[in-house]
């Protein structure tokens, strides 16, 4: 059954498209807006146009199935499907998209540029389709969750206004959080088959429905195809979303939105159906949504509103016939589905006609507009006909099917009259409120007080709604010819088996299914006659307002988040660090405690040469240092000095333990640290206040002794037990692999370059970020300074101006040297560019911020974007000889002048990192520097 | 005897560097720390010196003038916040 054809690679293709596709009315919007709406009905033109080749495939009967490797060691492919009832959909999505497309460009006022619409338009499309003509069920699940996500776009399009906002919300969290249940269902789902794709899924039903799981699956599943297709007790987003423009509804709720809810009912329909779960759970929530929409349809005052709660009531009625389970319910199931979207569709269009014609949508004022606008009138109540099932229109084929269905299903009760009696209530239903919807609206007397004077629309407007009734009448007379080839793919697609013999016609015989049409048409016209006590009646019952309802659900939900989040996340650092050193002590003591022996340990190396005398002096100044600046802090200028005793000894301690990288590295931004402190301490107090209880010291002190304590007691556990590292590969691999014989740096440039790249990415960021911050601030600046003593009176000391300048080039030269001979002795990319910073810093420090501005370049961020540019644009290259991203290449080079030399592409990686360093510096630095312009006051 | 005169030599920086910690600690003034400071970034200096002569590795002498220059930045940062408070202007 699964076949390739040399036109599979158009399926993808024609997908691939409509995404494109979405910013092409945008781009096009600037051109007007019809241009946009011809973009847009290009797009949906030209991906119909791709499709239509695998048609004649899938009608012959195949599936086309055509996968992309994607993560194949993840089992994720992207795999795409045309099988019949992806056809029907599509056919569906985009042939009733495009007349949508034509309908808007004059239903939308024209102040309206169109481009953002059609842009949301497509990409709730595009979304659709790929719903549509998945294989891959993960893949359809994200495009599920896309059309969510663009629904809430197209809901909120009016988006000043209180009510679609709202409106927009309430789809959202209803669609989107029956999709993320839908997704749980879905991977339990593939768990248990084994693969993601359909087929195999398909092909694993019989394992499913035994496995345990499988009420779990169907619950979650099914949560996800009431929540789309609005069934009860979901409904109540529907009728809200009718806050969108009457293009949006006409799209979402007849072909598109809420028909995904029963498009994934109809695709899993092979893999879940068949139990009692299944048949009871969803033929009862489609019965139940099936009468309760028919039954408030008829009270709404609204006609968008009736339309909106006759939509809940038909999906519900797709819902039952999938939920009755025989092959011929579920033929009657996608007969209905095609039938719905074309009436439903028409019925909106008019609707939104009638709306833009007369400024209200109100079934009270809007009277009598047969008389008024004739063609349109006509056109809408031979669509409301079909909606209520009356004979040669299509809605009567499927409704009668149903009626058939309903009197020869014997699953629930044996006199089999439960679900006649309810097909007939449901259908007299319909048939009342399709009643009130033409009698309200075009006799019924006269209008009242509307707001404008309607007429009939323009030409175009109305071509939409013309072809729409033109097929509900050709379906409902000359239904095998019309629809019946596409009904049966279609159908043999949902069922996997062979299809029931059923005849498309509209004379069946005198039977119980036809007097149940006649009992139910009679008997809703007769209802409607009625209305009067019949809404009275309502009007006694308690009414449930969904909207403010579930605006007070949301806000106090909101308010307990809020509130739970303060308690949690109440913005005190200290809190937070106290948390996490608690929860180490805690944790990381109770694991230590059973896993670790500190019984074998040795310590070798101890000595008394007076070489470790001062090594031990060094060690005890760290120590001094660090009690220091924790005893000093709030003395702050004090605390940044005897930090500065700790950096020294921390790199004289990479000194000797051979780390000379880290020592320079260490050096270099120790001496940053301070300008920088500095820089800041300029505008702040000079003391800390002490705020803190004896008590929250105490605690303070117990954590940092236990941290420390445990620190210290981990490191001389690592230290003293023997263990095998990495290190030894790299020392191995850094000539052969790296072309450099100082490991630090190839592993920093080659080995983990990835990690370096995104390393300097987020310096990058952080600078950009202290850009941000600070480029606009201008602070006061203290008069004096802490003593009270005047500042000295000469701002850049001649002596030191003059003794900087030599310097500058003589650090410069230094960095150039480290930089260069990074890659085989210590050095690098990293450390260059901290040396340039200071070097640059000290010209400031001397000369003052004009100095170097005079001097440098203006704007550090786009050097900032040079460096990135540098050290990703080398690991492109590497794409260019077929190798993975950042792959380096070194070689043996002879040079003129320089002899022998050994090169490594990773050199320009190292330039980046320098770039980016040297940027980051001196960025922060200058806008610190900036802070204080104008006059000392 | 050149071993000799390290050893003399590094018992002889270790009391400079502890002769600093006691400036540091002592006080009294900023000016007095920010020395202290000063003084211990050159007694390291020599320290890394006589490492290095004492190993034979030059690579201590690297770290030794970059303490130089790294040492002084500090040094004179720091005294131009007293000075001035504001070091870039």
């Amino acid at each position: 059954m699964i076949e390739n054809s040399p036109y599979a690679f158009l399926l993808p293709l024609a997908l691939l498209t409509a995404f494109a596709g979405v910013l092409l009315p945008l781009l096009a919007e600037s051109h007007g807006r019809k241009l946009a709406a011809i973009a847009a009905g290009a797009v949906m033109a030209v991906s119909l146009a791709l499709l239509v080749p695998l048609f004649a495939l899938v009608v012959s009967g195949q599936t086309v199935v055509v996968p992309v490797e994607w993560l194949p060691d993840y089992g994720f492919n992207l795999a795409f499907r045309l099988d019949g009832l992806g056809m029907l959909f599509t056919i569906l999505i985009l042939g009733i998209g495009l007349l949508v497309v034509l309908y808007a460009y004059y239903y939308l006022p024209d102040k309206d540029k169109l481009g953002r619409f059609y842009a949301l338009l497509l990409l709730f499309m595009s979304a659709m389709l790929g719903i549509v003509l998945s294989e891959n069920l993960l893949m359809m699940v994200v495009f599920w969750e896309i059309t969510s996500l663009s629904s809430f776009l197209l809901i909120a399009y009016k988006s000043e206004a209180y009510e679609s906002r709202i409106a927009a919300r309430m789809a959202l969290v209803v669609t989107g959080g029956g999709g993320l249940a839908l997704l749980a269902g879905i991977i339990l789902l593939g768990q248990v088959a084994g693969s993601y794709e359909l087929s195999q899924v398909i092909a694993a039903a019989d394992l499913i429905k035994a496995d345990p799981l499988y009420p779990l699956i169907l619950t979650l599943v099914l949560l996800g195809a009431f929540t789309k297709s609005a069934q009860f007790p979901f409904h109540f987003w529907l009728p809200n979303a009718m806050a969108a423009p009457t293009p949006v509804s006409a799209y979402l709720h007849s072909a598109t939105m809420v028909k995904a809810g029963v498009f994934l009912l109809a695709r899993l329909y092979p893999v879940l159906s068949g139990t009692d779960a299944w048949l009871i759970s969803v033929s009862a929530i489609g019965a139940i949504t099936l009468v309760y929409g028919a039954y408030m349809a008829m009270y709404r005052d609204d006609f968008k509103g009736l339309l909106a709660y006759s939509t809940i009531s038909h999906l519900g009625l797709i819902t039952l016939l999938f939920g009755l389970s025989t092959p011929m319910s579920v033929v009657a199931g996608v007969f209905h589905i095609i039938n719905h979207a074309i009436f439903k569709a028409s019925l909106f269009m008019a609707a939104g006609i009638i709306d833009h014609e007369c400024g209200t949508r109100d079934m009270r004022r809007v009277n009598g507009l047969f008389k008024l606008m004739p063609i349109t009138a006509t056109l809408a109540m031979v669509a409301a006909a079909s909606m209520a099932g009356v004979p040669l229109l299509n809605g009567f084929l499927s409704k009668e099917m149903f009626f058939t269905e309903a009197v020869l299903f014997t699953g629930f009760d044996s006199s089999h009259l439960i679900l006649p009696v309810f097909a007939t209530i449901a259908g007299i239903l319909a048939v009342a409120y399709s009643a009130r919807f033409i009698h309200d609206v075009f006799f019924n007397g006269d209008p009242v007080d509307l707001p404008r004077q309607p007429h009939e629309p323009p030409r175009w407007m109305r071509v939409p709604v013309e072809i729409l009734v033109l097929l509900c009448l050709v379906v409902g007379m000359f239904p095998a010819r019309s629809v019946g080839t596409l009904l049966a793919t279609a159908a043999g697609a949902t069922l996997q088996a062979p299809l029931p013999a059923y005849d498309l016609k509209i004379w069946h015989g005198f039977n119980l299914a036809l007097v149940m049409s006649v009992v139910a048409l009679a008997g809703g016209v007769a209802l409607y006659a009625q209305r009067a006590t019949l809404i009275r009646w309502n009007d006694k019952l308690p009414s449930l307002n969904s909207k403010t309802g579930f605006e007070r659900l949301h806000r106090f939900m909101a308010a307990q988040a809020s509130r739970i989040l303060a308690w949690l996340d109440n913005g005190s650092l200290q809190r937070y660090i106290a948390l996490l050193c608690a929860f180490v002590l805690i944790y990381g003591g109770w694991a230590s405690y059973r896993n670790m022996s500190l019984s074998d340990a040795s310590f070798s190396g101890a000595s008394s040469s007076p070489i470790d005398i001062a090594a031990m002096i060094a060690l005890a100044a760290m120590a001094l240092g660090t009690i220091g600046t924790t005893l000093l802090h709030h003395r702050r200028l004090l605390a940044v000095i005897l930090i500065g005793i700790v950096g020294l000894v921390v790199s004289l301690t990479f000194v000797r333990f051979s780390a000379p990288d880290l020592a320079l590295t260490q050096l270099s931004v120790e001496v940053v640290t301070i300008v920088l402190m500095l820089l800041a301490l300029y505008y702040l107090p000079q003391t800390t206040p002490k705020e803190s209880s004896r008590l929250r010291v105490g605690r303070d002190v117990l954590l940092a002794a236990g941290i420390g304590g445990g620190m210290a007691l981990a490191t001389y556990a690592l230290l003293t037990s023997p263990f095998s590292t990495i290190s030894d590969f790299y020392l191995q691999q850094s000539v052969p692999g790296g072309g450099g014989s100082n490991v630090v740096n190839v592993i920093l440039v080659d080995f983990r370059g990835f990690d370096t790249l995104g390393e300097i990415a987020v310096l990058a960021m952080a600078a950009l970020g202290a850009h941000a911050l600070l480029d606009q601030l201008r602070l006061l600046p203290p008069k004096h300074d802490s003593a009270g003593r005047q500042w000295a009176q000469e701002p850049h000391p001649l002596f030191l101006r003059m003794l900087m300048q030599p310097l500058l080039p003589l650090a410069l030269a230094v960095s150039v040297y480290i930089f260069l001979r990074g890659h085989n002795l210590p050095g690098g990319g990293f450390v260059a560019g901290l040396v340039t910073g200071v070097a640059l810093i000290l010209q400031s420090l001397a000369g003052g911020l004009s100095f170097a501005e005079n001097r440098l370049p203006r704007s550090y961020p786009p050097l900032l974007g040079l460096g990135l540019a540098f050290a990703a644009g080398i690991g492109l290259v590497s794409w260019f000889f077929s190798r993975p991203f950042l792959t380096s290449a070194h070689g043996h080079f002879h040079l003129p002048l320089l002899g022998d030399i050994e090169l490594a592409s990773v050199i320009i990686f190292d330039l980046g990192v320098y770039l980016v360093v040297v940027a980051t510096v001196l960025l922060i630095l200058s806008e610190l520097g900036k802070l204080h312009k104008g006059e000392q006051t | 005897m050149l071993n000799f005169a390290i050893q003399i030599a590094f018992a002889m920086i270790a009391l400079a560097m502890l002769l600093s910690l006691y400036r540091m600690v002592r006080g009294p003034d900023a000016t007095d720390r920010i020395l202290a400071l000063d003084t211990l970034y050159i007694n390291t200096i020599a320290l890394l010196v006589l490492l290095g002569i004492n190993t034979d590795n030059s690579a201590y002498f690297e770290s030794a003038l970059l303490i130089a220059i790294m040492g002084f930045v500090g040094t004179v940062a720091l005294s131009k916040y007293l000075l001035r408070g504001d070091i870039i202007e």
